[in-house]
């Protein structure tokens, strides 16, 4: 190991030495069944925003990344509020955030909030948001408040309506 | 008698506003928002009734510019110059927000020729060859007018102010709309923000409703208009002001000018 690798690793590792909160998230997002005639999977995107609806963490972004010539790509902009709030100034794909379509049933979620943006943000009220958006379908956000503290503890969850099932999350130490 | 002629003159004016307003002039994207590489969009540009319905006639191709994020111009493919409408085709290779526009300015006259109306239109330069002094029941008017529609591949890049006629400066930015949240644009006249133009919104699909439900705000004291979507929809903007002490080689000369927008606004 080089000087140079050392110091990324240093720098990569900096966030959970000083950062202002220790945080474990959680969260299952359920792909509901439905009975249509022409089913795809959804593009799902997670993340987390600020009391004042600014993206801060990108968690997760599923969409078609199989797709020759990366025409996958074409389809983000249905996400409408994660493409607008964060999407958009993106370069694809994200190591540990972006992956392939899932498929119906429940997927679990567990991310070290040390290793993102929300080590260094303030305490206060925040919102994990999930947002569905599925070819020939529809589109479906759901926001779950949270309150993002030194010593995180914080449940939640709240069901779509179509194109999202139920959607947990639980935040702690 | 007085009644009457007052009455006919009320009803002339009201089937010039309503004809005035009838014809909407429009270029409308098949998308405003898009992601992705090598993305294509399709855009039709007409003067018609209904948003956004050709079924008048065409604007002219040749009037129409894109202009890319950096200012470059874009080429206009699968291009077909009809009737009641124009189409072409743009391929987006550059992320940022390009503007496609058709801008127009003119001049136009009327008078009296033994005891005939007389109308033209033209060029600065033709009007000034004209002896206007001798013309009987003259009246010159000129017009500059912008019909335009912004989309957005990628991030969105700043809008340039162009600085001469009627135009947005874009505070909330034009692909960046949702109900729920109220956009907010400057009126400039000349590069200047200009208090008291008219602004009138009015989502598409009238066709399909009783009421077409024009909305009409007033820009403020620093030209600042705030507009809340009523829904989600392709909506129509249009601004219109007369500019005050025209003067045409010793003419009074009555100017106008007018900015005309389609965006589109996202359900929350």
């Amino acid at each position: 190991m080089n000087d140079r690798t050392l110091k990324i690793l240093a720098t990569l590792s900096l966030p959970s030495i000083t950062g202002l909160h220790a945080g474990q998230l959680t969260s299952s997002i359920e792909i509901p069944r439905l009975d249509v005639a022409e089913y795809h999977r959804p593009y799902v995107a997670a993340w987390i925003e600020s009391e004042e609806r600014q993206l801060v963490a990108n968690l997760a972004v599923w969409y078609d990344t199989e797709m020759a010539d990366r025409e996958g790509e074409t389809w983000l902009k249905d996400l409408r509020q994660w493409w607008r709030k964060g999407g958009r100034s993106l370069e694809l794909p994200v190591d540990g955030v972006t992956g392939p379509t899932k498929p119906v049933g429940k997927h679990e979620m567990a991310i070290d909030l040390d290793q993102t943006a929300m080590a260094e943000l303030p305490a206060g009220e925040y919102y994990f948001v999930v947002e569905a958006s599925r070819e020939v379908g529809g589109r479906e956000l759901l926001r779950i408040p949270f309150q993002w503290t030194e010593n995180p503890s914080a449940q939640g969850e709240v069901s779509g309506e179509r194109e999202l099932g139920k959607v947990t999350l639980h935040i702690s130490e | 008698m007085k009644t009457l002629k007052k009455i006919a003159v009320a009803t002339t004016l009201a089937a010039i506003a309503t004809s005035a307003l009838a014809h909407r002039q429009w270029i409308l994207p098949s998308t405003s928002i898009l992601s992705g590489e090598d993305q294509w969009i399709s855009v039709e540009a007409a003067i018609s009734n209904n948003l956004y319905f050709p079924n008048h006639h065409a604007i002219a191709l040749d009037n129409i510019t894109v202009l890319g994020p950096s200012g470059q111009e874009l080429e206009k493919q699968s291009t077909a110059q009809g009737k009641i409408r124009s189409t072409f085709e743009l391929q987006l290779e550059a992320s940022g927000s390009y503007r496609i526009f058709s801008g127009r300015a003119g001049m136009f006259a009327s008078w009296e020729e033994d005891g005939e109306r007389k109308r033209k239109r033209g060029s600065a330069e033709e009007f000034a060859a004209m002896d206007l002094a001798s013309m009987d029941k003259l009246q010159l008017r000129e017009n500059a007018s912008r019909v335009e529609t912004i989309v957005t591949s990628g991030a969105p890049s700043e809008i340039a102010v162009s600085g001469t006629g009627l135009e947005f400066e874009f505070i909330t930015h034009p692909n960046d709309l949702f109900t729920g949240e109220p956009a907010s644009f400057r009126v400039l006249l000349n590069g200047e923000p200009t208090a008291g133009v008219e602004v009138t919104f009015v989502q598409g699909n009238d066709r399909f409703r009783n009421e077409a439900g024009d909305q009409t705000l007033v820009s403020d004291e620093n030209g600042l208009v705030e507009i809340e979507w009523p829904q989600a929809g392709r909506y129509w903007i249009n601004a219109s002001s007369s500019i005050a002490g025209g003067d045409f080689h010793g003419v009074p000369l009555e100017r106008s000018a007018s900015y005309t927008l389609t965006v589109e606004v996202l359900p929350e």
